[in-house]
């Protein structure tokens, strides 16, 4: 149940008249079905951008999104729904403040009239590795690294095939940074899903990613497999420059510790 | 599994309203404000037990009696027992209070969250609405509206949620506004809710706390105002014993028999003190950046 996707020429455009900002000029990627593939660049390159555009949250977007060979604008809404989901980057941010975990779970399976609801709602809580009786809890009586849990249950509860992950990890410790991505990890080897990660973290894409896009200024400089990190296979100087930074970096703090 | 979570969220919220009561009478002013109006729903629903004599029943020979002598105090110029009308009173304040706060608070609401939360053309036509009825003096337009359809208590109440509701929609929307593009909204619509859904179950609970607070308030607004339009003659009529029109009929004797509109004045007075101390005590009680207290 592993979906590719293809974003061809996606280009975006904020505002209008002289004031208009063209965010992205054009970016194009292929993800493979059941790849982990990163976008990493540095803040305001357009990463997030490119996620909002695939989940449709930005609709005016010019260019071609195919999701497993489907434009995504064809795609009916709860199909869409229940094609792709996303995780989003602050755990606080993310979860209602007044709504229950139970509440959370059971919206998704209510709007799309899902039966066997209190069995789904219990199997997507133990998947994230949380025990049932979270149910009953508000977000603010969970730990950061419980919300990011429970975020990675409401999306999973529609069993989508294709996970959106905007960095899942940065608002989080680092030994709770460590149990997220184990979790995606393993989700992702039980359910083959395709996932498209933006991050800062060069060590969480060399942990999870098949692939990854060194974005700049919204372009995509150069489109690199996992293993040219270790030895900064890079050729586009600004991916080089951001390898060569992450590994100087990773090499000190090796050092140090 | 309905019934299962009202069993478990039932007791949730019941806890969190002890908890604000809690909290409300550990600073005096709202305390203060809570003990008034237990007072006053207290007199308006024992009102028949409480009140020493019939409001409505005029005795010509003991006119304008000053306090103490089995009226504690005093008589009117018909010979009515001032406290017995006050007490009655205190029922219509109620009610005057109660319909407008269950017409504006849910208008203002809705208004409110679906023209921040939609915006566009939508939010522009909704906010010329309510600037327009903004613009209008509440009183002014209470008037207006009471001289047009002839005085009585209804109209009035009808009045004053005319003119009460645009506040409280502004300030929804601008609450709406800060949560349209939160992080959990984006997840709702990525589950695919529909615009409705997530106006009704993600933005008005977020909007839900001020505009209680807004709502407590302008409750105190209300109060002077029903009984300005009272004192005017264009609320209650008599021999109705509200509290402005005892106010305004009292007025010709205030001179000579001072208890007329004092006793009615304090009433106003305090009810509508207590409604703005409990509206700041709520601010606190409710505040979103202190609710992990909860």
């Amino acid at each position: 149940m592993s979906v590719s996707v293809d974003v061809h020429d996606l280009s975006i455009v904020f505002g209008s008249g002289p004031q208009a900002v063209r965010v992205l000029p054009g970016v194009s990627i292929a993800v493979q079905p059941g790849e982990c593939f990163g976008l990493v660049g540095e803040s305001g390159s357009g990463k997030s951008t490119v996620l909002r555009c695939i989940s449709m949250l930005t609709d005016f977007w010019q260019g071609e999104i195919r999701i497993g060979g489907r434009f995504v604008r064809e795609i009916p809404l709860g199909e869409r729904c229940r094609t792709l989901q996303m995780v989003f980057q602050d755990p606080y941010g993310s979860l209602h403040p007044r709504q229950s975990v139970r509440t959370v779970l059971h919206e998704p399976l209510a709007i799309h009239k899902l039966d066997d609801r209190e069995d789904r709602m219990r199997r997507a809580i133990t998947d994230v590795g949380l025990p049932v009786s979270f149910l009953d809890r508000f977000p603010h009586q969970l730990s950061g690294g419980q919300r990011q849990r429970i975020a990675i249950a409401r999306a999973l509860i529609l069993e989508p095939s294709l996970l959106l992950l905007d960095e899942p990890t940065s608002a989080l410790d680092v030994s709770v940074q460590a149990e997220i991505l184990n979790l995606l990890q393993r989700l992702r080897d039980e359910r083959g899903f395709t996932y498209i990660m933006v991050t800062h973290d060069l060590a969480v894409v060399d942990h999870m990613c098949d692939r990854f896009a060194v974005m700049l200024l919204g372009e995509v400089a150069e489109v690199l497999p996992r293993d040219a990190i270790a030895g900064n296979q890079a050729t586009h100087p600004y991916a080089r420059e951001l390898v060569g930074a992450s590994l100087a970096y990773e090499g000190t703090r090796r050092a140090q510790g | 599994m309905t019934d299962m979570t009202h069993s478990i969220r039932m007791p949730a919220s019941l806890r969190a309203l002890g908890n604000i009561v809690l909290f409300l009478l550990r600073s005096p002013t709202s305390a203060f404000g809570l003990l008034v109006l237990a007072l006053l729903v207290l007199a308006a629903v024992f009102a028949p037990w409480l009140a020493t004599h019939d409001p409505y029943v005029q005795d010509l020979g003991n006119t304008l009696q000053a306090p103490g002598q089995g009226h504690p105090f005093g008589t009117d110029e018909l010979g009515r027992d001032i406290f017995s009308r006050l007490v009655f009173g205190a029922r219509i304040t109620l009610t005057i209070i109660f319909l407008v706060s269950i017409v504006v608070g849910p208008i203002g609401l809705v208004i409110g969250t679906s023209s921040g939360y939609l915006g566009g053309r939508f939010d522009t036509v909704m906010m010329r609405i309510t600037d327009i009825f903004l613009s209008f003096p509440s009183l002014i337009l209470s008037l207006a509206f009471v001289a047009a359809l002839g005085p009585s208590l209804n109209n009035a109440i009808v009045a004053i949620a005319l003119t009460s509701w645009p506040p409280i929609a502004r300030l929804a929307r601008a609450e709406a506004m800060t949560f349209r593009n939160a992080d959990y909204i984006a997840a709702a619509r990525l589950q695919g809710a529909s615009r409705l859904r997530i106006i009704v179950k993600s933005i008005m609970p977020m909007c839900l706390p001020s505009v209680l607070i807004r709502l407590t308030l302008n409750m105190a607004t209300v109060i002077l105002t029903a009984a300005g339009l009272g004192f005017l003659g264009l609320g209650a009529q008599p021999p109705l014993p509200e509290w402005g029109a005892m106010i305004a009929t009292g007025r010709r004797y205030m001179l000579d028999n001072w208890w007329l509109v004092t006793y009615p004045g304090l009433a106003i007075l305090s009810v509508s003190l207590a409604f703005n101390l409990l509206g700041d005590g709520l601010r606190d009680a409710l505040d979103p950046k202190q609710m992990n207290r909860r």
